[in-house]
This record gives C-alpha cells, structure tokens and sequence, in this order.
C-alpha cells in the first residue's frame, strides 16, 4: 500500500512542481513589462517630483541647486499662490456641496423607476460624457457680457446684465455653476444606483411601522447611503482640487477674466513650471496638492473604516446588493 | 413615495425634473444653434435659439482655418493606442493580481492602489522631465505615455476575475496540459468580454478628452488632438463665435452618438469603475 502510494506521490511532485515553474516563467514574464510602464508613468515621477521640489531649477536643470524648504516657505508667502489655494478651496467645496445636494434630490426623485427615468437618467449624463474644452467654450458664450444667454435669461427678472467672467467673484461663481453642471450627472446615477440596491423590504418594514416618506428619506436609506455618500463627496472634492481646462478657457482670451481672476493651484502649476520655467518652484506647488489629496484620502478610509455601526450597516448594504 | 402619489405631485416632480432636462440641454442646444448662424445673427440681440437663415459656412471656415481633420484624426489615434494599451496591461495585471502568488505581490498591488488616488496634475512636471531626456516631447510617444496603464483598470479587471473566473477552471486547464500564455489567451480573456467593454469605454473617453498633458507635451499643431485645437483655436475666434462653435459640435458630435448607441454599458462602466474603490 505504502509502496504503491510514492509511486504516485512522486511523478505527482514532479507535475506540481513543474506547473509551480511554468506559473512563475508566466507572472514573471507578464508582470515586469507592466510594472516597468507603472514604474516609468508613475511611480518615477511622483517620487521624482518630491526631489524637485527641494531643489531651485533652471530652464535646463530641474536640480540646480539644493535649497531644502525654501520653495515651500516662499510658497506660503506668495501672494499668486495664496489666492488660488483659496479659490481652489472655495470651488472645490462649492462644486461638491452643490452637485452632492442636487445629485441625492434627483436620484430621490427618480428611484420610483417610470417610463420616463432613462431618459432623465440619459440627459443628465449628457454633460458628464462629453470632453471639457467645448463644454467650456459654450459656456464662456453663454456667460458673454452683451450677447450672452444667461444675460438674456436674467433679463426677464429684471437683473441688469452681469460681466459674468470679467469680474474675480464672478467669474468664480460663474465657474461653479458650470461645473456642478458638468458632473451632477455623475454623481446621481452612483447615488441611483446605491438607492435602487437598496432592498424593498427594508422600506416597506419601515412604512408598516408607520415611518412617513421623510422619514423614510432621512433614517432608512440615507444611513444606507451613507458609505457611497462618502465616497461621491471625496472623489467630487478630489476632482474638484484638480481643475484646470474649464479656467484655462473659459478664463483666457479677450472675453475672459484678467490674469489672475481665477487663478487655481493646477493653473498655477502650470504657469510656473511651463511658463516661467520654475520647475522647482511648481514642483512644490504640486506637493501641496498631493498632500491635500492624501489627506482627503485618508478621510475617506478613516470615516469609513470606524466604528461598528457603519460596518454593521454596511454588511446589511452588502446583503441587499448581492440579492 | 405612496402617501405622495397624488396625481399633482406627479406633476410637480417631472416638472421638476423637465426643467433640470433643459438646463442640462440648453448649452448644447445652444453651440448647435450659433454654429449654424451667420455671423450677424450670432450677436443679435435678443439671442435666437433657432437661426432664422441656415448656414453651414462655420463648419467650412473651421476646416480652412484650423487642420480639424487632423486633430480629429491625432485624437482617434492617441485614444486607440490609449485604450489598447490600458486593455492589455489592465487584464494581464489584473489576472496575475488575482490568480498568482509570488513575492511582492501585496507590495505591488497596495502600491498599484495607492497611486490611483494621484492625479496626473501631482507628477506632470517629472514626467515632462522624463520626456525631455528621451527626447520624446513632441512626439507620438510623448503624447500617448501617461494614458498607457490605468490603475482603476488593474484593479476593476483584478476584481471581475476573481470574481467570474473559478480556480477549478485554471486547473482543469492545467492539466488538460495546456500553458500558461494559452490558457490566458484562450480561457481567461474571452471570459472577459464585458468588464473588457466597459472599461475600453472608459479609458477612452477619459484620453479623448485629456486636456493638460496635450498642452504641455505638444509644440506644434502637427500633433494636436481634436480638445487642444480646439482650445487653441477659441484665441482667434473669440470675435467669430460662429466657427468655434462649429468646432465644438464637431468634438461633441462623435462623443453623443457613441453614448446614445451604448448608453447603458457607459453608465455602468463608468459608475462601476467608480464604485468598486
């Protein structure tokens, strides 16, 4: 028994061992030209960029000279920097404020399915689906002081015609509104998709011990949502510390704010190491942004790794999913 | 909403809802209806939403003025490279990810994760350096490198494995005696054919439209795409709206058609990619 046994156990052994040799010839072969591309788009630069950052630059050489900090401390006493970092922070905050509120109203308004949601749900995708650049280029036409539409609209109420662009507010806010229109879509069809998961049941329990329809809203599935909630507002506040194409058109040329109206770190970034040539300097510019981005990451997964609750309720939010 | 369902709030709500479908229209209403106008209509006042005489000669003034064909062209090619690129690296990646082990594996994939979270915003100077030293600035490959790997891709192709592809299956494979390039090619990757569609979906539409890194790369019109042209072109044209309009029909137009043929993977494709973080 015994015997006949290894007789098997060995060419056994030798075919394990022999598959074990083929997958790792395979893993090898298939993993290194992918992590050599990763290495070379990513990993290089995002590295190299917190070296730049220590060092002042010429127009040849990004490591010049090593100057430590000095990029990071004139930063913070840089007038330029200083305004885009704040309108940067006010656009990100309004963008997302704005597009979550709306985006949670319609997806409520459009979890009862009808004949009618995929063709709301069509339309207000429209925006999200199409590139930056001619979005921005109507829009700049609509918010045109004299023959603009939006002028035109505000003129039924009475407003008297605004330099929408002209202005720093303005034009701030005039960026906003374009952009909470551009990615409102989005974010209803991920908030869609998280109230249509939602199990039945759970509401109609909720009706029967005579929750109304607010309450419903409010206790039931928002607590549900609440982990989709998180993610839409830091993926939203990420995406809005990037921007960049909508300010750089709709802000240039001769209908367009003057230089600064409204600057934002991106902008910035790229007038300093593409423009001026400071690549040093904008390379410093970028760690700050990526530490914002950190920590609006570390946000995310620190609110929503805590706490038993949120996971209970999370297991229950699973639950219903895969059924 | 039953307590609600009064036949009025019925109404109320998709008047509502009618209303945001307008606004959300209205701007691209707008581009159709000035690219099609002569010049004395697009600034009269009170603007027009229908142009009372038709003109196509917007459309001719673009492609006299600016090569859109070409930019057109450079977009479709950097897209397709892009998304090829990204489908391949993704799936292989994804496979090994999920399938294998081998050491480093966690290393790489945390770190494959972690840089998803990073913007190319973050390393574009670093990377324009790199293309500088290999003289790539200005060339087709300069302007495709960032957009050949995606770390979403790895990922969303990793969890659509391991998820659709049982171990069993590999095995048996294995010991039918078949290797294991052919077992990727012939057993995992025709399994692969929605996630594939999705993601394809979203890597290209996420390089059409790149903005930044065309601006910065590229020197000469010769390799504009069809979104930097055309946010070039909007400094000689800022008095005739007409042919910038006309332009941006012409970058939109393809996008629409190709959303409102396979609007519903795009949807899930690009909400999935999302959701699965």
């Amino acid at each position: 028994m015994k015997k006949n046994n290894n007789t098997i156990a060995v060419p056994l052994k030798r075919y394990i061992s022999q598959t074990e040799k083929k997958k790792r010839i395979f893993v090898y072969c298939s993993i290194i030209p992918v992590i050599a591309i990763f290495a070379f788009v990513r990993i290089i630069p995002i590295c190299t960029n917190f070296v730049y950052s220590l060092f002042e630059s010429t127009v040849v050489n990004p490591t010049q000279k090593f100057v430590g900090l000095k990029n990071f401390i004139e930063l913070f006493h840089d007038q330029l920097f200083l305004l885009s970092l704040r309108n940067t922070t006010i656009f990100a905050l309004f963008v997302t404020i704005f597009s979550v509120a709306i985006a949670i109203l319609l997806a409520a308004l459009l979890t009862t399915q009808s004949k009618l949601s995929p063709l709301y749900e069509t339309i207000y995708f429209l925006p999200v689906i199409t590139p930056m650049v001619p979005v921005a280029v109507v829009w700049k036409w609509i918010y045109d002081p004299t023959y603009g539409l939006l002028n035109y609209i505000l003129s039924w109420f009475g407003i008297s015609p605004i330099g929408w662009l002209v202005y720093p507010n303005t034009a701030l806010i005039a960026i906003i509104i374009m952009s909470v229109w551009k990615i409102v879509g989005y974010n209803m069809i991920i908030f869609l998709v998280g109230m249509r998961d939602i199990p039945e049941t759970y509401i109609e329990a909720a009706r029967i011990d005579g929750a109304s329809s607010n309450q419903v809203f409010w206790k039931v599935i928002m607590p549900l949502l609440r982990p989709i909630l998180l993610f839409v507002f830091v993926i939203s506040t990420i995406n809005s510390f990037n921007v960049f194409t909508q300010v750089f058109i709709m802000t240039s040329g001769a209908q367009g704010a003057p230089g600064n109206a409204v600057r934002t770190i991106v902008f910035d970034i790229y007038e300093n190491g593409f423009r001026y040539f400071r690549t040093g300097y904008a390379a410093a510019e970028a760690v700050v942004l990526f530490v914002i981005i950190l920590l609006l990451t570390f946000i995310q997964f620190g609110i929503s790794g805590k706490g038993d609750s949120s996971k209970k309720k999370r297991a229950i939010f699973r639950k219903g999913a895969v059924k | 909403m039953k307590e609600y369902s009064s036949i009025w709030v019925k109404i109320l709500k998709h008047a509502f809802l009618l209303l945001g479908c307008v606004v959300m229209v209205l701007p691209f209403v707008w581009m159709l209806s000035t690219s099609l106008k002569i010049p004395s209509e697009v600034l009269s006042w009170p603007p027009q939403l229908i142009p009372k005489t038709f003109t196509l000669q917007n459309y001719v003034t673009v492609f006299q003025t600016a090569p859109f064909v070409k930019f057109f062209f450079n977009s479709v090619t950097m897209s397709v490279v892009s998304t090829v690129c990204i489908l391949v690296t993704s799936t292989i990646a994804g496979y090994v990810f999920g399938k294998f082990n081998f050491p480093g594996k966690n290393f790489l994939f945390v770190l494959t994760l972690a840089t998803s979270m990073v913007p190319l915003e973050v390393y574009m100077i670093p990377l324009y350096m790199q293309m500088v030293k290999l003289s790539w600035v200005n060339t087709f490959m300069g302007l495709v490198a960032p957009y050949l790997i995606m770390s979403y891709g790895i990922f969303f192709m990793r969890q659509n494995i391991m998820s659709s592809i049982p171990d069993e299956l590999l095995d048996a494979a294995r010991i039918d005696g078949a290797g294991e390039f052919s077992i990727f090619f012939r057993v995992v990757y025709p399994m692969l054919s929605g996630p594939s569609g999705a993601l394809a979906i979203f890597a290209f539409q996420q390089t059409w439209a790149a903005f930044i890194w065309p601006l910065i790369v590229t020197s000469t019109r010769d390799l504009w795409t069809m979104e930097l042209g055309l946010g070039m072109f909007q400094y000689r044209f800022t008095v005739d709206l007409g042919p910038i309009n006309a332009g941006s029909m012409l970058s939109v137009f393809p996008v629409l058609i190709v959303f409102l043929f396979l609007r519903k993977k795009i949807v899930r494709g690009i909400t999935l990619t999302g959701l699965k973080n």
